[in-house]
């Protein structure tokens, strides 16, 4: 029995692109009360995907993502990675391999930086060489120094070098699937805007199955590969890609939850490439890049006080929009992503 | 990137001079003053006349095997307060039954509300007289500072760092042993360290049941109104007190985990 509760953990463990994570009706009722805090909930990740849980607060969508790693255990239904029931492995094997991040990070304090990277590399029994070659490795993935951060001790860090040593902390073992609970929260907005750009380039290296909680839906669209919006009890109201929640948000909770600006929201993530360009009009200073999003060119066009804009692609000018271009990108949109997904 | 080294800078130069100001002359306050003072203690002593009652007890043999014994009672107590409170409490903290929690420290609280004599006298009476009772009577009374301190040393980690560490993939055991212990230990320490310094005390009762102890040329000096006598024992036993606690805190200071 414990033999091959070893080798599906270490299966699992080998996937280090990412595995699929299925959750098959799960429901997690608490003790001492009647209605569940996730009820019936069930949702396939494919491997490397992003996936973003948007919610207000108390929705379940923590206590949903803690059930992937046992934090917190199920009532019924029943959860997988990579086609291996989760619920029969051992939680302490299985949390190893599963990358964990929090708001409030909890890098342990008497550690230094290092060490704490290096722990789970230690319960996994690596060697020392390793494990030393790996947080080297891990902290200039985070863009920290090891010469001038490994020997520190966490108190000693800011809020956004703490937070990606924990991004850091996660990724030691190289798990197949992370799950990350409001990672960018408690950091001001300059910080958390960098933090997620240099998480999203990660990603893109790394390709983890992810599953993210957050309840600021503009970073659910700005990282997510699909978002589900959730409400009481983790109930599913929407569950697709960024771009076509807000072309077609599914009900009005969503709708209220996308908030004004969705036109704009959906501009930031269209390529200008996307539009149909016309002739290069010459008008004005500001231009656009090819590959900009159509939200810049908006925005520069706007600026310019100009009824089109230049298109350039490496210093050559290809072409230009104007408003009504721009607008029928927004509507034409609409099906070519639905097939791009 | 310049404001970074700049903060990085200021973390370096707030974190340099802790370390190198580890041994001021403040901390060696304590001893200096203790050395003075059993030097003018010496001093006046060589000045007066003794008469035989007090050459008897003030000579070096006599005051040697006295303090010998009141810390050997003081350090064995401790050292046993230790072995039985902490993983008393590592216990206690574990258990979910308040009712077993609340019987634990009621009896605990007991043991030090009840006047330290009276502990002492009721167990000679019950049992035996001499150095076993004092030391049993020293561990119930000295039990509550550590068993506490245990308890709340744990409980005080913050539970993110728990969650964190349970997270990763830690046996509760590895949580309690490579996390949670080295977090509580400061609170832990202080405990002992009030422990140590309550024992320093009580054990000069130890003389009623006949355990030796300081507690001897104290009674002695009073019975027989010898004063030179008295004084010494009790200029001893403070000069006890304030060296073990001075130690004390200096292990919490150089034990304290690096890093909080």
């Amino acid at each position: 029995m414990s033999e091959s509760t070893d080798t599906a953990i270490t299966a699992i463990a080998r996937k280090t692109d990412g595995a699929s994570i299925v959750l098959d009706h799960v429901t997690k009722v608490y003790a001492g009360q009647d209605a569940p805090a996730v009820e019936e909930f069930s949702m396939t990740v494919d491997p490397g995907e992003l996936i973003m849980f948007v919610g207000p607060s108390g929705c379940g969508k923590t206590t949903t993502m803690k059930m992937v790693n046992r934090i917190i255990e199920p009532t019924s239904g029943s959860i997988s990675i990579d086609g291996r029931d989760v619920l029969s492995l051992d939680p302490n094997e299985l949390r190893r391999h599963i990358g964990y991040v929090i708001q409030q990070i909890g890098l342990f304090p008497h550690m230094t930086i290092a060490e704490n990277i290096g722990v789970v590399p230690k319960l996994l029994g690596w060697t020392k060489q390793r494990t030393a070659e790996r947080i080297d490795e891990l902290l200039q993935t985070v863009q920290l120094d090891p010469g001038v951060f490994a020997n520190r001790y966490p108190k000693q860090l800011s809020g956004g070098q703490q937070q990606r040593v924990g991004v850091a902390r996660a990724l030691a073992a190289d798990p197949p699937v992370m799950l990350m609970d409001e990672p960018f929260g408690a950091t001001d907005p300059i910080t958390r805007e960098k933090l997620q750009a240099e998480f999203l380039r990660l990603q893109a290296s790394i390709g983890k199955s992810i599953i993210f909680v957050t309840h600021d839906f503009d970073e659910a669209i700005k990282l997510g590969d699909r978002i589900a919006v959730l409400s009481e009890r983790s109930h599913i109201e929407q569950f697709d890609t960024p771009a076509n929640i807000l072309a077609e948000p599914a009900n009005a909770y969503v709708s209220s939850f996308i908030g004004k600006g969705a036109a704009l929201k959906r501009l930031a993530l269209l390529p200008v490439a996307d539009a149909g360009l016309g002739a290069a009009s010459g008008a004005g200073p500001l231009t656009v890049d090819i590959g900009d999003s159509l939200r810049d060119a908006l925005d520069a066009l706007v600026l310019n006080g100009s009824p089109a804009i230049d298109v350039v692609s490496d210093g050559r000018v290809v072409g230009s929009l104007d408003m009504d271009r721009i607008s029928q990108a927004l509507g034409a949109e609409l099906p070519s992503t639905r097939t791009g997904a | 990137m310049s404001i970074e080294s700049a903060t990085m800078a200021i973390a370096t130069a707030r974190q340099q001079p802790v370390r190198e100001r580890f041994w001021t002359f403040k901390r060696f306050t304590v001893p200096i003053i203790v050395v003075v003072v059993l030097a003018a203690l010496l001093i006046w002593l060589s000045s007066i006349q003794l008469d035989s009652i007090e050459e008897r007890t003030l000579n070096w043999t006599y005051i040697t095997l006295r303090v010998g014994e009141h810390l050997s009672l003081t350090v064995v107590a401790s050292a046993l307060v230790a072995l039985l409170a902490i993983p008393t409490g590592i216990l206690l903290s574990r258990t979910r039954s308040r009712a077993l929690r609340g019987t634990i420290l009621g009896i605990a609280n007991v043991g030090q509300a009840t006047p330290a004599v009276g502990v002492v006298i009721l167990l000679a009476i019950v049992w035996q007289t001499g150095y076993t009772t004092a030391l049993v009577a020293l561990v119930i009374y000295a039990f509550l500072p550590v068993l506490r301190n245990t308890m709340i040393g744990l409980q005080q980690v913050d539970a993110n760092v728990r969650e964190s560490a349970r997270g990763m993939g830690m046996t509760p055991n590895q949580v309690l042993l490579r996390i949670e212990l080295p977090l509580a230990q400061p609170v832990i320490l202080a405990g002992l360290r009030t422990s140590l310094v309550f024992c320093v005390g009580v054990a000069t009762i130890a003389t009623f049941i006949n355990a030796g102890g300081l507690g001897d040329m104290i009674v002695n000096g009073l019975k027989l109104q010898r004063f030179p006598v008295l004084i010494v024992g009790a200029v001893l036993v403070a000069c006890i007190a304030l060296l073990i606690d001075w130690i004390a805190g200096l292990a919490e200071d150089l034990l304290k985990p690096k890093g909080i």
